[in-house]
């Protein structure tokens, strides 16, 4: 196979992949967020605030990949 | 270097599969037609650091130095877009800041303009630096208000017709983060002393296991910042990425009528784009908030440590 054509295979295939991650655990986040809401009404300031925090070090992780990905498609 | 890779493969597999790689690498370069090679290169173009700055007159062609070498390391410094717009956003942000503190400096009661800049440095203090650094924070205030505020310019100047984000350029993100790991070293050897910095490097183990603590906790000291500066920038790029390839649809379907749905997808994701330019920044000044506070906190547990370990 043509290598530029495997590189934007991987680039693709790796996208997808990290986008599942990326659902997945900020899925789980926000289902014990909503959780711990709805169990304690008061608190969901400060658990909105802790769960945007975590979201955005998820999505880091997540980013990092993906600039992998940007990386091989565009050499 | 791909190209050649491809021609030694195809010289040495059959004359078919030299037609098809000959056409493949035809369609990708020239870009036959409407080719994908051709719009793709072409979209790049908006996304990348250029030596052209694009104004509603015309492009202006910024000056290039030639690059120079120190000890092995290239250095260019020629002027580029990215480096007009950090530029743009610094006398941005010294304007504002000098304007909001003249403002609040005149009159008893906060108004205006100065009052909206004092909301957000009073979340700031409130929010972000005590709560993670403790009262003592407040004199890391100045760093952690330039770094909001610069990085919160630096992005919404992306979202305007005709500007770029400079921190869309990795060059830029990486500076921002080296400042930052500097900024939480500092942070903690003036809290804890340089004897307990480095003390702390060592974890608290059996000194057998130094060999192998010590480089992990370097490498650790330098794992944090790298990731707030992939963080900031795939966030501000991914974002034009998707902009600017929902704008290639237009290209792609050439019709007047397929374009308005394209253009409603922009006009959502723009609005997702100001979202998380404050939100990054948010996230970076947080971030590193947090990692001061950690060097600063850690004297407490340290000194009972030692206390303890006194004994042998």
């Amino acid at each position: 196979m043509d290598p530029k054509a495997l590189g934007y295979l991987a680039a693709g295939l790796g996208a997808a992949i990290t986008v599942i991650g990326a659902g997945l655990g900020i899925g789980k986040l926000a289902a014990a967020a909503m959780e711990a809401s709805g169990r304690q009404p008061e608190v969901a300031g400060q658990v909105r605030t802790s769960m945007l925090i975590a979201a955005a070090l998820i999505e880091g992780a997540t980013f990092f990949a993906l600039a992998i990905c940007i990386i091989l498609a565009t050499k | 270097m791909i190209d050649t890779t491809q021609v030694h493969v195809t010289v040495e597999s059959g004359a078919a599969e030299h037609a098809v790689a000959d056409t493949l690498h035809a369609t990708v370069t020239h870009g036959a037609g409407h080719g994908e090679g051709n719009l793709f290169t072409e979209l790049l173009h908006h996304l990348q650091d250029s030596h052209e700055l694009d104004t509603p007159f015309g492009a202006i062609h910024l000056p290039e130095f030639a690059p120079f070498h120190v000890g092995g390391v290239t250095i260019d410094l020629s002027i580029t877009k990215h480096v007009v717009f950090l530029w743009v956003a610094g006398a941005l942000l010294i304007t504002l800041a000098i304007a909001a503190a003249r403002s609040n400096a005149r009159k008893p009661v906060p108004h205006g303009f100065g009052n909206m800049m004092e909301i957000v440095a009073v979340f700031i203090r409130d929010e972000i630096a005590v709560p993670n650094m403790g009262t003592d924070g407040i004199k890391y205030m100045p760093y952690l208000l330039t770094t909001f505020f610069f990085i919160l310019i630096m992005n919404l100047l992306g979202l305007v017709p005709y500007g770029s984000s400079a921190t869309a350029n990795v060059s830029v993100t990486a500076g921002l983060a080296a400042i930052a790991f500097v900024m939480i070293q500092w942070a903690a050897i003036r809290a804890q002393g340089i004897g307990h910095y480095f003390a702390h490097l060592t974890g608290g183990v059996h000194w057998l296991l130094w060999p192998i603590m010590i480089p992990i906790e370097i490498l650790g000291l330098f794992t944090k910042p790298f990731a707030l500066c992939i963080r900031l920038f795939a966030n501000m790029s991914g974002g034009h990425i998707v902009i600017v390839s929902l704008i290639g649809l237009i290209f792609i379907f050439q019709s007047y009528i397929i374009a308005v749905a394209p253009a409603g997808f922009v006009v959502g994701i723009m609005f997702l784009e100001l979202f998380v330019a404050f939100l990054q920044a948010y996230i970076f000044t947080m971030l590193t908030s947090l990692f001061m506070g950690l060097g600063m906190k850690t004297e407490g547990h340290q000194q009972h440590g030692e206390h303890l370990e006194a004994g042998h």
